[in-house]
């Protein structure tokens, strides 16, 4: 039996493999550090380019479709997931180039396995069915394993890279015994028809087996977000991996997860199951990443922390799905609302890493926040975005952009009528607050001694411009993200 | 747009681009730029009242005709945001937020035009005006946003540069009072996030005018919401014993940002109660007054006896707030008009009174190096002028009649009596006893400050005063005096506002 196969909306993941395989054979034949990088910059913006232009040409185009539906659906949504991830690489491509031109990492290798990951995460948005989905997660994850481990002579590198390797595998194990599970109840693996087989008054809701499966799935995907008891590599893996790999690892990777997270929730997973759970992980999340990156001293767990308590408000809204009673339920609303904090977030995320790469010597780890003493003082533009970004991770003005992401999640958790859970998400708020502030005073602290300091490389300067720019304007025009989302 | 439309902008763009502008120039010319467009701010704020507008009010036109408006604007900009957050930027000023609006845009210009005489120690004084100016931004978003989730937009823009004041240019312990500061009032003004999109989700709207008198909110829903935004509005006001952040505050902060602190800050507090807490959700506003009531008294006398135990300057007038502002609140709790008027009038008197009180505070620790009440003594003989200067705002503060303190809480005390029934007549007479309180400490500050032989300490200062400081503060002794003698200019221009409030409240 042959299949149509429309080529258009595989027209993005072309660009971004088209860019890997580019990426090794320009390094094979001209070998130089700068071509390479550029080809790779330059397959990213042209995969934005494509998945703009294919996301926005018409409704949603679907491939490989057969009688239980598509495997692979490119609308307005996944084009902006695909952007998203496109620009996170451009900007983590950008972020590296201290790290390749101080020979810490082979340059080829680098932003070949970048690309590969890349073309992961522009697949992850328009995957329809659990096996799509599972299989672009990995592609998004497995050279992220090399990455890790590529800081030369590094042993945090290489433990950090074992950890990561062993942990994902397990959860990627445990979600395909999820996937088996549920397509043993069901016999099917296609979204949508999952949801139709699932919904609310299906008999199958009531075989265990259901519940297993599904509670497996979405614990096998709270790996992937790092969630709270899920989450024990993330700080490891963060701070061995050199500092652009952890700031693609807590952006892009993360964004990865929660888009799978969104597409088993939103349709195929009885929310009856899935909302305790994730209702749990959120609070957990949230409430212990904050908790502990309160006693961080190095910067980058700090960071690291900081992001497993921000996915705890991402998972939020899909908490509060279903305690509420059966019907009347803004599913997708909350979806809508964990999908917008996920992209305000990835933004000032990637401008604190950017501050960090811009404010340490070339090649550096993140260091101890003590070394960050005075740094606004020395480098006045550096220091204020690393400011905004931590006061936006805080979510407050004037990092607007965070406070309006924080305003979704608790007008979403509240529309839902989890009251409760907004409560949870606003006190955590509170103790965020408490280390954002004590880094950003470190910032501005007073210093008797002025040490000479180094100028940023344009590279790391641009990307922190441009994720700077990027903050402050959907801070100010936040309906733009929320449009999107909405698409 | 409308010429009130054109000064409303201008009232919150002039210092937002006065922050942006300090930013680019030399230090000194930065200050003085600085201080201009805080002038522009006021100017613009005095053109508010002057330009025709119909202060009778303006009904809006709301979608179901038959709604009586319970808010009637006299200028007002209505403009889309964000949509998809029930934002809208929605300002407008009436009768209840514009003594407010021109209290902070005056107290601002007269901070901006102190800095640029004196710029305390711990940073540069080009930071510390920007920082300034956008506090004001904050401030005065509040008073004027029409709209609940900008008025919490609004509401927070203000914590991060308070903290910055603190933390840059405080006292010794700054950092510690300063964390105290950001992380109790961020507590307080999270509570009102859940707060608002409590009302906004059950009510569809978040327009404050429509929103006003419960707008068929339910009876738990108003109930759930007055009890969050209360505790909101409580911290930040703040009310016993949600207090304890505001010594550490007051006493730490450089002087400038202990008299936007005592002067407008808690304001936010009392007038979100008044409009967002009392307005929004009148039946759990009712449901609460006699634990506000009773709270707001405790405030008062707790304020009073450690106020009478205190042997440090900067905290004996920062705990003297914690009484004050009892009075506004007992005020707000009785939820009859002339208690609001009293809250009103109190809000404004303690502004100018407080404010003028911190200017002082800060001269004569500039001059001595201390503000222990130990070591000052005799300041009639080193500077009579500050002691008479010190004299006056002591006994304005006190409440002496034919000063501004006095209206306040003379009328607290009397919309308590005038509620009637055991509790409110108990409340009404404690307060009483507490303005006695109130003027036993203030006396003994007196006699520990201004009387008796010239302490080392005091013999020292110069007598005179500086120009820059005569500028700045005579603005608030002449105010006090004026608002003291003719309470009608305050409460004159709340008057109608607050009816149609009443109109409207079950």
């Amino acid at each position: 039996m042959t299949q149509p196969i429309d080529h258009v909306a595989l027209l993005p993941a072309y660009l971004a493999s088209g860019t890997a395989i580019l990426v090794l054979l320009v390094d094979l034949a001209v070998a130089r550090r700068t071509v390479t990088a550029a080809m790779a910059a330059m397959g990213a913006a042209a995969t934005t380019c494509g998945a703009f232009a294919v996301g926005w040409s018409g409704g949603p185009r679907g491939t490989f479709c057969g009688d239980d539906g598509c495997s692979y659906v490119f609308g307005p949504r996944a084009a902006l997931v695909a952007a998203v991830f496109a620009l996170l690489t451009l900007a983590v491509l950008a972020l590296s180039g201290p790290l390749l031109r101080a020979g810490q990492a082979p340059a080829g290798e680098y932003c070949f396995l970048l690309a590969c990951s890349m073309t992961g995460g522009v697949v992850v948005g328009a995957a329809a069915d659990l096996i799509t989905l599972i299989v672009a997660l990995e592609t998004l994850t497995l050279p992220l394993y090399v990455l890790v481990g590529l800081r030369r002579a590094s042993r945090a590198s290489a433990e950090g890279a074992v950890t990561f390797f062993v942990v994902s595998v397990v959860a990627t194990t445990i979600t395909l015994l999820g996937a088996a599970l549920l397509y043993a109840v069901t016999g099917a693996v296609h979204l949508s028809r999952l949801g139709q087989m699932l919904d609310g008054t299906s008999p199958l809701l009531d075989v265990p087996l259901t519940a297993v499966g599904t509670v497996l799935v979405v614990v096998g995907l709270g790996f992937k977000v790092a969630a709270v008891p899920l989450h024990a590599w993330a700080p490891v893996t963060y701070d061995g991996a050199p500092v652009p790999v952890a700031a693609y690892l807590s952006t892009a990777s993360k964004l990865g997860g929660v888009v799978a997270l969104l597409a088993v929730v939103q349709k195929p997973l009885p929310p009856a199951v899935t909302g305790p759970v994730l209702a749990l992980l959120a609070v957990l999340t949230m409430t212990v990443g904050n908790l502990v990156a309160l006693r961080q001293t190095r910067m980058v767990r700090l960071l690291a922390w900081s992001s497993v308590a921000q996915a705890g408000y991402i998972l939020a809204p899909l908490g509060a799905l279903t305690l509420v009673a059966e019907g009347g339920i803004d599913q997708v609303g909350a979806v809508r609302a964990a999908l917008a904090y996920a992209v305000f977030f990835v933004v000032i995320e990637v401008a604190a890493f950017g501050a960090v790469i811009a404010l340490r010597p070339a090649g550096a780890d993140g260091g101890l926040i003590d070394d960050y003493r005075a740094a606004a003082r020395r480098h006045r533009w550096v220091g204020a975005a690393f400011a905004l970004a931590l006061v936006g991770l805080a979510g407050l003005p004037p990092g607007l952009a965070g406070l309006f992401a924080k305003v979704t999640v608790v007008r979403s958790l509240l529309a839902d009528g989890a009251g409760w859970l907004a409560v949870v998400v606003a006190l955590n708020a509170v103790v965020g607050l408490a280390y954002y502030v004590r880094v950003a005073a470190t910032l501005y602290a007073p210093t008797p001694a002025t040490r000479p300091a180094p100028r940023p490389s344009w590279t790391v300067a641009a990307a922190l411009a441009g994720a700077t720019a990027v903050a402050v304007l959907v801070g100010f025009a936040p309906q733009v993200v929320l449009d999107a989302v909405a698409g | 747009m409308t010429g009130g439309q054109v000064w409303l902008v201008a009232a919150l763009a002039m210092p937002a681009l006065g922050a942006a502008v300090t930013a680019a120039l030399p230090d000194r010319a930065a200050r003085l730029a600085g201080t201009g467009f805080a002038a522009v701010a006021f100017l613009a704020s005095l053109a508010l009242y002057l330009v025709t507008g119909d202060r009778a009010g303006v009904p809006i036109v709301t979608e179901a005709d038959e709604v009586v408006p319970a808010i009637r604007p006299w200028h007002q900009l209505d403009l889309p945001w964000v949509p998809g957050l029930d934002l809208r930027f929605h300002l407008g000023v009436d009768g209840i937020s514009y003594p407010l609006v021109v209290l902070t845009a005056l107290l601002t210009l007269l901070c901006c035009g102190y800095t640029v005489w004196k710029v305390p120690e711990g940073g540069s004084g080009r930071a510390l005006i920007a920082l300034l100016l956008v506090i004001e931004v904050g401030i005065l978003g509040t008073f004027l946003a029409l709209d609940l989730v900008l008025f919490f937009v609004f509401f927070e823009v203000v914590l991060l540069p308070m903290y910055a004041v603190i933390a840059g240019w405080g006292g010794d312990d700054r950092r510690h009072a300063a964390r105290k500061f950001v992380l109790y009032t961020l507590f307080g003004s999270v509570l009102l996030l859940v707060g608002v999109f409590t009302v906004v989700a059950s009510a569809g709207t978040a327009d404050i005018a429509q929103l006003t008198g419960g707008a068929d909110l339910p009876r738990t829903t108003q109930l759930v919401a007055f009890i969050l935004l209360a505790l909101a509005f409580a911290v930040k006001s703040p009310l016993w014993p949600l207090h304890s952040w505001l010594p550490d505050a007051h006493t730490q902060a450089p002087t400038v940002g202990s008299v936007i602190l005592a002067g407008v800050l808690l304001k936010m507090g009392t007038y979100g109660l008044i409009r967002v807490a009392v307005g929004v959700a009148p039946e759990g506003a009712q449901w609460a007054a006699p634990v506000l009531g009773a709270l707001a008294v405790a405030a008062i006398i707790v304020g009073s006896l450690v106020c009478l135990a205190q042997d440090e300057l900067k905290r004996l007038i920062a705990y003297s707030s914690v009484g004050h502002m009892g009075f506004v609140l007992l005020g707000i709790a009785t939820l009859t008009a002339t208690g609001i008027q009293a809250a009103l009038i109190g809000n404004i008197a303690h502004g100018l009174i407080t404010g003028l009180l911190f200017f002082l505070a800060g001269a004569i620790k500039d001059r001595a190096h201390t503000g222990r009440l130990a070591e000052l003594g005799g300041m009639r003989e080193a500077s009579p002028r500050l002691a008479g200067l010190l004299g006056f705002a002591a006994i304005a503060s006190l409440g002496l009649p034919g000063l501004a303190g006095f209206w306040g809480e003379a009328f607290a005390v009397i919309a308590a009596v005038e509620v009637g029934g055991p509790l409110w007549t108990t409340l009404g007479a404690v307060a009483a006893i507490g303005a006695a309180l109130t003027a036993a400490y203030f006396l003994r500050l007196l006699r520990r400050v201004t009387h008796g032989p010239a302490s080392p300490a005091v013999a020292t200062v110069r007598p005179g005063l500086a120009t820059a400081e005569v500028t700045a503060w005579a603005p608030l002794v002449v105010l006090a005096l004026v608002v003291g003698l003719l309470p009608a200019v305050v409460l004159g221009l709340s008057d109608p506002s607050v009816t149609t409030l009443m109109d409207v409240l079950p």
